[in-house]
């Protein structure tokens, strides 16, 4: 059974299958690659159908990405444990900098209680953790409504935007 | 003061609701400890030796007495009567119970207080010098900025699991009261080569195990940088500082590392993308900002009237207070006045219930409804008129808030050590008692002139050992408690950090110790040297020879 994820503030299932080593590469549908191995990919890739995300974690460069921005439906950002926040870092300079307009994934650690954080960083999709109800991370997409700072998804800080 | 706007209020509101599904979620098992530990660190909630200790943000030390008042009925209502001031301007409860925060968040959330961010790995409150504002060597208020850096500071979304804790302080004064090069980040305002408002920018430093003086990173940055030049500073810590050991974490270790040329080009790399943005502040913006602290009513006055010169010509004892914890004002006729909570055998930073609701009545009554809290565990009275100060100090002795001991010996920052930390290695408050009962002598002390005397009860460091002009350390050696002794530190313009004098010493040898150290000083000054100076021009050896001398 397809797992499901919190995208685009709904519940659905999860089209990409994982794929961490390189003989894994099935033959159709949408793979996520672990980045470790997309070198080994490229040729392979290039000749197949379905949609290709990487995997990636929070210590990336973010430079070594950029070159690959246009080919890449998703990029999942792994979150070791919840209190490694590289990831925050990294989602906000791909979406602010690099301009990449995908979807962007947070796997790992994830609980509701940093989905909101999360998605103003500029994730649009949330693989919360096995043991963790769904529906109840959904939640923590709407904590608050209120906000001060400029982030990936309001360019605007409160003083730009004041009502 | 700053003063909610309708979406300031929201927020706060959406926090309590936020935390209390938190709290039930983890009441009910649905959170394990660990990651209940991260939120409710965010929110200011310790589990210590007794009970938790819930810190309450006071945003750059600056209180109204309605929010005094509150503060005093949950110390009644939640906690045993009583609460405690800290080195960074903010106030404990150490008895709350878990299940109640909540409701105790709720009602600092009606008077526009909250717990947001006073501990975990996140950007702290930040803190600022107790006399912004009124004092007379500043170059402007910090706190329109304090309170610029407070917004941007609250939830921010990217920077709520930093690698460890983050800690800002601003400074405009001459002396720098607010500690600046000890912080993660210092903002010092200055002024640019054509008289406008800039910022250096000061990076790196911190107490703890390591205790390091900040570098500059910025100089004169135009303020429309501000905050696109934090947030720089914050991406790359966040990004590139150690997360395998909590103690090399802090972003002293990574500009220590990458030593701080490298540091400052990774900044300015970051910074690049940033700057010339929405992010810019508008003149406007600090405009609307300053708008908020306005100078309060004050009537035209004289300094130094003649009831106060009589006053103080029959009265020794008032004298002697308003020498020691009054302060120069930029205003003329009125003056600030530290209340002092270093009273012998009371706690360091410690006031009941009973005497919070006396210092709201004071504020009401004689400086415009105004409370500061000072990195030094006292409280100021900011706006005192000069005519009054004789009455007020009244008052203040019956409170037990009138030992004019500011700046002196006596006047010691202590952390809540041994008797309340789980972290502890030896017990703080009980040396505080020690040396405060040694040096009961007033006019001795006034002799000895200013001198810092800080204590930790161990390694944290939140007792700021490392930069008292003597610190005092808990260790523990074998099971017992032992103290080490610096000399030399200095939390000021010219930042230092204290060396270590020698072996340790057993706790009951801790008064006697420093008097030594005190005895050396009064022979070898020179007329009206400070203690400090004295140290620093004698070196540590004729210390060392009489404190260790058989
Ligand atoms: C009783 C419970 C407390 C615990 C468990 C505690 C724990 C700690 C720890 C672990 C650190 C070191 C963090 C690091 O170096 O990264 C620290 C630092 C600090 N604490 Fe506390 N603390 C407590 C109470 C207090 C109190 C009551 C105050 C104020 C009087 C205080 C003020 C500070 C300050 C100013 C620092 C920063 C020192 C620095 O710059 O490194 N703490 N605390
Ligand atoms: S310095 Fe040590 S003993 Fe004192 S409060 Fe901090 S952690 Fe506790």
């Amino acid at each position: 059974m397809p797992r499901k994820i919190i995208k685009d503030r709904a519940i659905v299932e999860d089209s990409f299958t994982l794929v961490s080593e390189p003989g894994q590469l099935p033959a159709n549908g949408d793979i996520l690659v672990d980045i470790a191995i997309l070198d080994d990919l490229q040729s392979e890739l290039a000749n197949r159908d379905g949609k290709v995300g990487i995997k990636v974690t929070g210590d990336v460069e973010p430079e070594l990405l950029a070159s690959h921005l246009d080919n890449l439906d998703l990029i999942a950002i792994e979150f070791p444990v919840f209190r490694d926040g590289r990831g925050y870092s990294l989602a906000r300079i791909l979406r602010d900098r690099l301009g990449y307009r995908g979807e962007l994934r947070a796997c790992g650690d994830v609980l509701r209680d940093q989905l909101f954080y999360m998605q103003r960083c500029g994730f649009n999709s949330f693989e919360p953790r096995d043991d963790r109800c769904i529906e109840d991370a959904l939640n923590g997409l709407s904590d608050f409504t209120v906000t001060y700072q400029a982030d990936a998804l309001e360019k605007r800080p409160i003083y730009q935007r004041r009502p | 003061m700053y003063a909610y706007t309708e979406y300031d209020q929201q927020l706060l509101n959406e926090r309590v609701a936020q935390y209390r599904n938190q709290t039930e979620r983890f009441l009910a098992g649905k959170l394990t400890d660990e990651e209940f530990l991260a939120l409710r660190l965010q929110n200011g909630l310790y589990v210590q030796r007794h009970a938790p200790m819930l810190r309450v943000a006071i945003p750059y030390g600056m209180l109204n007495s309605a929010q005094v008042r509150v503060l005093a009925e949950i110390s009644r209502d939640f906690d045993k009567g009583y609460a405690h001031f800290s080195t960074r301007q903010n106030i404990q409860y150490n008895w709350p119970a878990l299940e109640l925060v909540p409701d105790i968040l709720e009602k600092l959330a009606s008077v526009q207080m909250h717990a947001i961010q006073t501990s975990g790995n996140c950007i702290r409150n930040v803190t600022t010098d107790q006399f912004a504002g009124v004092a007379t060597d500043e170059l402007e208020d910090p706190r329109p900025w304090c309170e610029i850096i407070r917004q941007w500071s609250t939830f921010h979304p990217e920077f709520a699991y930093l690698p460890r804790k983050f800690k800002i302080a601003v400074n405009a004064s001459e002396s720098d009261r607010a500690a600046i090069k000890f912080h993660d980040i210092g903002v010092e305002i200055v002024k640019d080569a054509a008289g406008q408002t800039a910022f250096d920018i000061w990076v790196g430093g911190g107490l703890g195990r390591t205790p390091i003086v900040a570098e500059k990173v910025a100089e004169a940055l135009p303020p429309k940088y501000l905050l696109s030049y934090l947030e720089a500073v914050l991406r790359v810590y966040n990004r590139y500082g150690r997360r395998d050991n909590k103690y090399k974490a802090r972003i002293k270790i990574l500009v220590k590392a990458l030593g701080v040329e490298a540091f400052r080009e990774k900044v300015e790399a970051e910074w690049a993308h940033m700057k010339d943005s929405e992010m810019d502040l508008p003149e406007a913006e600090v405009a609307r900002m300053q708008a908020f602290f306005p100078a309060p009513a004050y009537a035209t006055l004289a300094d130094n009237p003649a009831e106060l010169v009589e006053q103080r010509a029959a009265n020794p004892g008032f004298d002697a207070w308003v020498k020691r914890n009054c302060t120069a004002h930029k205003q003329a006729g009125y003056m600030a006045v530290t209340l002092s909570l270093k009273a012998t055998a009371v706690a360091p930073g410690d006031v009941t219930t009973e005497e919070l609701f006396a210092i709201a009545d004071l504020a009401d009554q004689y400086s415009f409804g105004e409370i500061r809290s000072t990195h030094k565990q006292n409280v100021v009275l900011a706006d005192v008129r000069q005519d009054q100060l004789f009455e007020l100090w009244g008052k203040l002795k019956e409170l037990g808030f009138a030992t004019a001991n500011i700046g002196c010996l006596t006047d010691v920052i202590c952390c809540p050590g041994g008797d309340f930390c789980s972290l502890a290695n030896a017990k703080s408050i009980p040396i505080a008692e020690q040396i405060q009962r040694q040096f009961d002598d007033l006019d001795y002390l006034y002799d000895l002139g200013d001198i810092e005397l800080n204590i930790s009860g161990c390694m944290n460091a939140c007792g700021h050992h490392h930069i008292g002009n003597i610190g005092i350390l808990g260790v523990d050696k074998k099971g017992e408690e032992y103290y080490q002794v610096s000399l030399g530190g200095c939390s000021g313009r010219d930042a230092k950090v204290g060396k270590i004098i020698g072996p340790s010493f057993f706790e009951n040898d801790i008064a006697g110790v420093i008097t030594k150290i005190i005895d050396v000083y009064v022979e070898k000054r020179i007329e009206g040297e400070s203690f400090l100076s004295t140290y620093e021009r004698v070196g540590m050896d004729p210390f060392k020879e009489r404190v260790y001398a058989a």
